[in-house]
């Protein structure tokens, strides 16, 4: 019994331990002293790899997205004789909903554990520590650069995003099930807004952006120097990135769900 | 290289962004346009209607409402409404009313245009209103005649 609350009190000194520890890891990622001229080709070479690389695998699962959210829609719209209203609920549930989680998603698995497993291997091979002996700061040679570049590349991802499936539901609602091409757009025109729907679809975007990138530099720059440990802050990036994406989401929708 | 990719990648974002804005969101543009007639209608019960909804002359869509908020004083419904200018001139004793599109559709604002040779100006009023139709109000004042008849026979 005395065991298990030692158990629990020791899991909770942990976390706290790590939390503040991710805490001032973040504020020194933040507030570094600028560098803008040596920084910035830095940060080009990041958006490169984070959202240049990422592109292909958003848009193509964008478009499946798309049509396939237009497949169902128009099969159930159908019974009802509302299938003019398509391009409503392809649109608003792509800019709401679909864009800004699976970009995020995307993002962690294909961005988040390339920068975990870089950096733990930085780690692991000690460059980081020889950084230092250079008297090269590694937060802001390693660090800095990649999370804004993921912060910078999640909204646009989740743009083209938007972009890419609203184009794959029109291809398969307009040109294969025969949807009315004019009614498809006004219908979408009518109820999508763009500070309600479009911008706060961005938002999310970049709240998930910012804590996937978090997540990710913080498991590979605190990883276990070793084989095993560079692996396990991997899953840990995925896993905690998931979570972190599906529970903020759901939190973010009900405070924007007032002007829905 | 790299420098063009990142620049190809940003400019798309760029390109999603306008697409979003104009071809999916249909931001408006009648705020920004000098040309639009702003008029006020009060109205008793505004039903379902919203902020966005068209408005149609003759079923044709000819502008917008911009704004909805209760009269303090007469506790009625003031709608502000942007008609494009280019496509309409409203005479002074156009009249307008609340219809839904289809039985569960969305509400519209529909202008009667009168017959009187002088035009509203910006910012005026239009007098003559008439309210949205309420369905479960009418389903209510049907039952209770329905209800009530048999009674009055005895």
């Amino acid at each position: 019994m005395l065991s298990a609350v030692q158990q629990f009190g020791q899991f909770g000194l942990t976390f706290s331990r790590k939390v503040g520890i991710s805490g001032i890891f973040l504020f020194n990622v933040l507030f570094r002293r600028p560098k803008l001229q040596r920084s910035f080709p830095l940060l080009i070479e990041q958006l490169y790899f984070i959202g240049v690389f990422s592109l292909i695998i958003i848009m193509l699962s964008a478009l499946f997205i798309g049509m396939v959210v237009s497949l169902q829609g128009h099969n159930t719209l159908q019974r009802f004789g509302a299938d003019q209203e398509l391009g409503e609920l392809l649109a608003l549930s792509v800019t709401r909903e679909l864009a800004p989680v699976i970009t995020a998603l995307l993002f962690a698995g294909r961005a988040g554990t390339s920068l975990t497993a870089e950096i733990g291997l930085m780690r692991a091979t000690d460059q980081l520590d020889s950084m230092e002996m250079m008297a090269v700061d590694p937060l802001w040679r390693i660090i800095s650069p990649r999370f804004w570049a993921g912060l910078i590349s999640a909204p646009i991802l989740t743009l083209i995003f938007d972009m890419v499936a609203i184009y794959g539901g029109y291809l398969v609602g307009v040109k294969w099930l025969g949807v009315d091409s004019g009614s498809f757009w006004s219908n979408m025109q009518a109820s999508v807004g763009f500070y309600d729907d479009v911008i706060n679809g961005v938002i999310k975007s970049l709240v998930f952006g910012f804590v996937v990138t978090w997540i990710a530099v913080y498991q590979g720059y605190y990883t276990a120097p070793n084989a095993m440990g560079i692996g396990r802050a991997t899953t840990k990036t995925v896993v905690y990135s998931s979570l972190a994406i599906l529970a903020l989401d759901f939190m973010l929708t009900s405070v924007m769900l007032k002007n829905w | 290289m790299t420098e063009t990719l990142v620049g190809l990648f940003m400019i798309l974002g760029i390109v999603a962004l306008g697409f979003m804005a104009i071809q999916v969101s249909g931001l408006s543009w009648y705020a920004h346009k000098a040309n639009y007639y702003k008029v006020t209608a009060d109205f008793d019960n505004i039903g379902g209607l919203k902020v966005r909804a068209p408005v149609m002359i003759a079923g044709v869509s000819v502008g917008e409402v911009a704004n909805i908020v209760l009269n303090a004083s007469d506790y009625r419904a003031r709608v502000t409404l942007l008609v494009d200018q280019d496509k309409a001139k409203l005479p002074t004793d156009t009249s307008a009313s609340i219809y839904t599109q289809g039985l569960l559709g969305s509400n519209y604002i529909n202008l009667s245009p009168g017959y009187a040779d002088t035009f509203l100006a910006n910012g005026g009023l239009i007098e003559t209103t008439n309210s949205a139709v309420i369905l479960e109000k009418l389903i209510g004042q049907f039952l209770y005649s329905f209800q009530s008849k048999p009674s009055q026979e005895k």
